[in-house]
Order: C-alpha cells, then structure tokens, then sequence
C-alpha cells in the first residue's frame, strides 16, 4: 500500500469564493522515496505543504488525501503530527520565551501520549538532542535559547531539521529548506536530511531550484504549476529544469 | 468534672491564658451569626481570647468602616454585596486545641489531599523534610483558624518568629502592637478597614536582625465554609539586615456562591533588610457561565522603611471571579528597592483589575515592574499601576514592563498606568505591548504534535516567563502547570 496517496486533490483558500490553488493535484509516495517537487513561485508547493499538515487556512473542496489507507483530511493537526506527518517550514515560527529544548521535549511526548507510548526519561532525551544536535552544528547555547528567536536563516532550517531527527516523522516534507542557506548550510542540512533517509520513511522535498536536489537525490522529480503536477520523471527531469527554466510548463498550462 | 470544678478552672485560665479559654471551651459554636455589627466584632476577639487594647482597634476599624462607601473605581463589576448575609467568623470544629498534626481533623486532611496539595507541601505540612533537601515551613490556615503550623523549632533557634497571628498577639504583643496597621492604616480602604475590624487569623513573621530565614515561609489559605467571608491579616517584618522569602498558595473547592475574601497583608523591611513575597492564587474562579467564585478584594502593601531595603512582590493569579489587588511599595529609605512581578490570567468570566503602586519618598530608591496580563474567554482583564515620585524623592527609579496577551476575540485587555513625578530628577520608563496568540504559532506548535491547549499553555508559559523566573523554584513549576488548568477550554 503506498504511504501517500493524493487523489485529484482540489483546494482553495478558506471563505476565499472561486479561485482554487489546487487545481487536482495528484501524488504517490511509498515508503523510502524521495519525491521532489519543483514549480515556479506562486504555484501552490507550500498550499500542497500546508494542507498536508492540516493548516485550517485551507478548504478542500475536491479530491482525497490517505495516510496508510486512513483519511489524512479528517485528522486533526496534532494527530497527523503523531501519525507521523512532519513539515519542515519555508519560514520558521518564532515562540517567544520558550526554550527550544523544552519545546523539543514538549513535542515529543505529545506525540508519545498520542501514540499511546511513555514518554521519554530526562537522560535518553538529553542523550537523544546532544547526538542530533551535533551532527547538524547546533549548540547547546542555541537550545536554551527560545524557539527560533535571533536564529540567523540557516540557523532555523537546521533546527527544522534537528526537530525531524527527534520526532522521527514517517513523511517528511521539507518546504524550500534551501532558501536562504550559503553552500556550507545547504551541505550541512542535506546531511541531516540524508541521514534520515530510511526504506520506511517518505520524503517530500519542495524547492525552487536544483541546487539542493545535487545534495539530497532525489528518486522522482514532479514539475507543478498553476496547482497542478504538470510532469514526473526521474532526477534527470531536475537537471533539464537547471538548463530550459519553468517557461515551458508555464505556457503550456496558462 | 464538677460543674464548681470546672468553673474554677475556666476562671484560673482566663487569668493566665485568655486566648486558651476561648478558644478551647466554646469550640463547638465555631460560627458568628450571619451579619456584622458591633457584637460580630466583640464575638470575633473574645472567640479569640484576645487583649482589650485590639478589640478596641477592631472596634474603631468597625466604626470607620460604617461611614465607607465601597470603591467603584475599577473595571469590574458585580452584584452588591450584601454585608449583612455574611458569616464572618467560622473555625473547623476540633475537640483539642490544634498542638499537633494529629490533633489535625482527618476530615481536613482528606481535603488537602482533594485538592491536590502536592507531596512536597503535605509533606511539609507533615513536618518531613522534603525531598528536594530543602524544606518549607506551612502555616496552614483552613477557613479562618490556623491549624497547623511546622518547623517552629528549627525557626526557633534561627530566632525567626512565624506563627499565627492570633497567638503572636498573645506571645509578642510588642511586636504586633507596633507594626500592626502601620503599613495600612485603619482607614486606608473600605475593604482593608473591613478586615480591620473582623480578621480572622492569619501568619506572623518576624525575623531579627541579621538574621537569614534558614526557610522559604509557606501558607496555605483555604475557603472551605460555605458564605464564610475570609478575612486573613499577614503581617511580616524583617528587622535590619534580615532576609525572607515567603510563599502563599491557594485552591478552593467548587462553590456555587459568591464568596467575599478581603485580606490584608502588611510588609516591614528595616534598613538592608529583604522580603520576597510570592503568591500562587487559584481560588474558584466561578463556573462556565460566570456563576460563582470568589470576590478577592485584597490589600497588599510592603513598607521599606529602611535604607537600603528591598521587597519584592511575586504573583500568580489565576483563580477568583474578580481580583481587586495592587501590592504595593512604599519606598521609604533611601536607595530602597520595589519589585513587582504578576501574572494574572481571566478565563470564563472573571474579572481582573491588578497592578501595583510604587511609592518613591526617598532618595536614589528604584522599582521595577513586570507584568503579564493574559485574558481568554469573556474575561476582562486590567492592568492599574501608579508609579511617583516624592518631592525629595531625588534620584528615583522606575521601569515598567505590561504585556497583554490576548486569546480568542471576546475578551479584553486594558492597561492603565499613572504616572505622578514631582522630582525633575526622577526616570521612569514605561513599556506596554498587546498581542495575540497568533496562528501561526499555534499551527506551528500542533505541526510538532501539540494539542491545541497544550500548544496555548507552551506559548503563554514562554509570554510569563520573566515572571516564572523570579519564583521560587518549586513555586515555579507548579505555578507552569496551573497556567496550563486555567486555561482550559479557552481554545478551540
Ligand atoms: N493564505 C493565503 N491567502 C491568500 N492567498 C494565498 C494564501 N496561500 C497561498 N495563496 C496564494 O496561492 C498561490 C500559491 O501560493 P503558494 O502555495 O505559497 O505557492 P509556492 O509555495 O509554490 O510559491 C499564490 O497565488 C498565493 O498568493
Ligand atoms: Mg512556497
């Protein structure tokens, strides 16, 4: 069975009359794929994000979504969360006052109960952050430090990834986690998105450009515009996007 | 025991120990009738046994109180109270004078336990050290009477004086006599001059000079009568160079009616001397539709009276229908220091009009003000400060943080600050924010897994955090997870 399943999906923006975003989208992702998603800007990649989390700005109004046979739609946003559903964000939210270790924590465990699971002892979880904190160049000053706040661009895309590490997700979708990162960010990130590759995990990697897909390899790629995936192919498909630019999809849906 | 007998021996002990007689032969009539007159008040200070020269201050309080006219001034409202349909004095029923925690009604304790007393605190109620090493001593006060008090023995040989307030009257008299109602006059307000005239009991602290209180200082205060007004009178004073920390919490059982609670609390710090005050308040705050709950009308006032003193004032508020309390600093000696940290929180249908007041009259004096106000369902929640400057007041100090947090549309949140300088040389510095919850970070937040509540109660945690950070470790951890009960059902 595939992990996702995105059927004709249609949605628009809440209260907003007419104008849909997603224009029946479709998309599998079984488990230890990577899917890239590239698309000129405006053509609904962080809408597709969004409503995959659940973000309530959003209506569907056609067309279904299922998580290992389950109907993503109808969860709630936490659930999904617990389910295993992880979205790296485009821009990352600031929480005032709350200590980015706290916050991981917090968020564990909220799954953990949700899951029905215990919740993770001090030592394991202090364990756990220090050895993925590590590898991706997080310090301990930054974890004490509230969620986000003062975090340079590429700071917070590695705390993004730092809180995928933690939480394990079964789908992750990381949203542009290449924009705003020098060369040395991107490697350091793609390392961290590499290492959580596994045969059980789908990927959902959505950018702009090809550049991070020379880091993270991806296995398909999809070309979307106008709300709609237009073109699927392999990586190749990445590099002839590099070379000719989204114009050609850009007509051929207008 | 012969009814002659017995007499003598009521006669014997009025001479010796008046407090003992009334408290231990007319135990079973713990209630005053409803109303107050002046026989309310000779009932409450004979109940107690105590001397003419504080009926007497009872009795003036009484009158004065005769011709007050309640406040209206804060945002609040409620229907009148009617002074007249209030029990003003009850006392658990016990066959013994409270000597030991086994003179303590099981009945009581099994309350306790009810209302979730953490381990740490029964514990110390117990009188077992805890396990964190550090100990806190309990003062706990049930309804009006103090029935239980620890650690008196190790506060002995510090030298430190904490017990009820009705026995220092018998113990210290000096002592009460010189500071009580020195801080808040008599007449300072209608609801201070209430208690005045009818308080029940409530702790005594003094530590002497030099000394550093080998404990953080606890009271429970409970409301457990029903109609029952509470009228707690505190009185703490830190002789030159001494240092207290004191801790007050409260909880309160369901209730459907209104209750009137009306304390006073009064604060001396001699010259260098130190008082950290903190409160975690979380009185019913009524039910979903704003029926019920408590009427928390207190005065809280510390006096640094000597140079170089410092107090500071810490609160959680949480519970109560509606919250009338601005504790307050007059900064008296010169280079002295006030401190005021607040968190008050509204859900439901309470009603909250807090602030401070810091009163600079010397020289070179400083306060600092930090106050997060956070207001969820049809709540209303105030934040009333006044900030001045004495004329000689050169050099004085003063910088104001108010945050507002707002969660859902149908509450509100007012900030109202008075600023009164009549120094040129006096600085103060007045910030004040209002914002939302946004959605953005509630999205954010339940991405990771967070329950709506949950994610809310992770977000204003980090808003009050300032605040947290200045309680007492343990304090501050219970005080996290309350913000977190308090505002259940204010999303989704
Ligand atoms: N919350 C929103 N309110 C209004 N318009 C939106 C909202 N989210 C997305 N849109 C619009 O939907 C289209 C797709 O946006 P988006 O999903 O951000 O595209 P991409 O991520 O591919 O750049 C754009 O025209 C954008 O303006
Ligand atoms: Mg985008």
């Amino acid at each position: 069975m595939a992990m996702l399943e995105i059927d004709n999906l249609h949605a628009k923006i809440e209260g907003d009359e007419g104008r849909e975003i997603l224009k029946g989208l479709s998309l599998t992702v079984n488990p230890g794929e990577v899917h890239a998603i590239m698309g000129p800007n405006g053509s609904g990649k962080s809408t597709l994000s969004y409503i995959l989390a659940g973000k309530e700005d959003y209506e569907v109004t056609d067309g279904s979504v299922t998580l290992d046979g389950e109907d993503l739609l109808e969860m709630e946003i936490d659930e999904r969360a617990a389910k295993g559903v992880f979205l790296a964000f485009q821009y990352p939210i600031e929480v005032p006052g709350v200590a980015t270790m706290t916050f991981l924590r917090a968020a564990l465990n909220a799954q953990r109960r949700t899951r029905g699971e215990e919740e993770i002892s001090t030592p394991d979880f202090l364990r756990l952050v220090k050895d993925k904190a590590g590898a991706l160049g997080i310090s301990q000053d930054m974890l004490r430090r509230g969620v986000n706040v003062g975090f340079s661009g590429g700071e917070k895309k590695r705390m993004e990834i730092l809180q995928m590490a933690i939480l394990e997700p079964k789908l992750c979708i990381l949203d542009e986690t290449d924009s705003g990162l020098d060369i040395d960010a991107l490697k350091v990130v793609s390392e961290g998105v590499n290492a959580l590759r596994s045969p059980d995990r789908g990927m959902i990697v959505i950018t702009h450009y090809q550049r991070l897909l020379n880091h993270i390899v991806p296995d398909f790629v999809h070309v979307m515009n106008k709300g709609r995936i237009v073109r699927s192919g392999g990586k190749e498909l990445a590099l002839e996007l590099e070379a000719n630019g989204y114009a050609e999809y850009q007509q051929d849906a207008a | 025991m012969p009814a002659v007998q017995e007499t003598v021996e009521q006669v014997r002990s009025i001479d010796v120990d008046q407090y003992k007689y009334g408290f231990f032969t007319d135990i079973e009539s713990e209630k005053a009738a409803k109303g107050l007159t002046e026989e309310t008040v000779r009932f409450i200070s004979a109940k107690k046994g105590e001397p003419e020269w504080l009926l007497e201050w009872r009795l003036d309080a009484f009158r004065r109180w005769q011709t007050m006219q309640e406040p209206e001034w804060a945002r609040v409202s409620y229907p009148r109270i009617d002074y007249q349909d209030l029990y003003y004095y009850a006392a658990p029923k016990a066959k013994e004078g409270p000597k030991s925690i086994d003179d303590i009604d099981p009945e009581i304790l099994a309350t306790y336990e009810k209302l979730g007393i953490p381990l740490r605190e029964r514990d110390a109620l117990l009188g077992i050290e805890s396990t964190g090493g550090s100990k806190v001593a309990v003062d706990a006060v049930f309804d009006s009477v103090s029935v239980a008090t620890t650690f008196k023995e190790e506060l002995a040989k510090a030298g430190v004086i904490f017990m009820p307030i009705s026995e220092a009257v018998r113990e210290y008299p000096e002592l009460v006599k010189k500071y009580l109602g020195s801080v808040v006059p008599v007449t300072d307000n209608f609801f201070a001059t209430l208690n005045s005239a009818v308080f029940s009991d409530g702790s005594f602290v003094y530590v002497p000079k030099g000394v550093r209180c080998p404990m953080e200082l606890s009271t429970y205060f409970r409301i457990n009568e029903r109609n029952t007004g509470q009228f707690e009178r505190t009185l703490i004073i830190a002789d030159e160079g001494a240092y207290v920390s004191y801790l007050e919490g409260c909880t309160a059982p369901m209730r459907d009616e209104n209750q009137l609670h009306a304390a006073v609390v009064e604060l001396v710090a001699l010259a260098d001397a130190e008082i950290k005050y903190s409160t975690v308040q979380n009185w019913y705050p009524g039910d979903k539709d704003g029926k019920g709950g408590i009427f928390n009308f207190v005065t809280k006032r510390g006096d640094c009276r000597g140079d170089r003193s410092k107090i500071s004032w810490t609160q959680v508020e949480t519970g109560s229908a509606i919250t009338w309390k601005y504790p307050s600093c007059i900064l008296r000696g010169d280079e002295s220091r006030g401190e005021f940290y607040s968190i008050a929180i509204s859900n439901g249908y309470q009603q909250v009009d807090s602030g401070t007041k810091m009163i600079h009259l010397g020289r070179n004096t400083t306060s600092r003000i930090i106050a997060k106000g956070i207001a969820a369902g049809h709540s209303d929640n105030t934040y009333r400060g006044l900030v001045s400057a004495h004329r000689k007041a050169t050099g004085a100090r003063n910088f104001t943080n108010c945050d507002s947090l707002l969660i859902g549309d149908k509450c509100g949140a007012h900030t109202v600050p008075y600023i009164e300088s009549k120094n040129s040389s006096a600085q103060f510095e007045h910030e004040a924010t209002t914002s939302k919850i946004s959605e953005d970070q509630m999205f954010y937040c339940r991405q990771r897994g967070l329950s709506d509540e949950e994610a809310t109660a992770l977000i204003v945690n980090g808003f009050v955090k300032d605040v947290l950070q200045q309680l007492p470790m343990e304090f501050a951890v219970e005080a996290q997870k309350l913000i977190s009960v308090s505002l259940e059902g204010s999303v989704g």
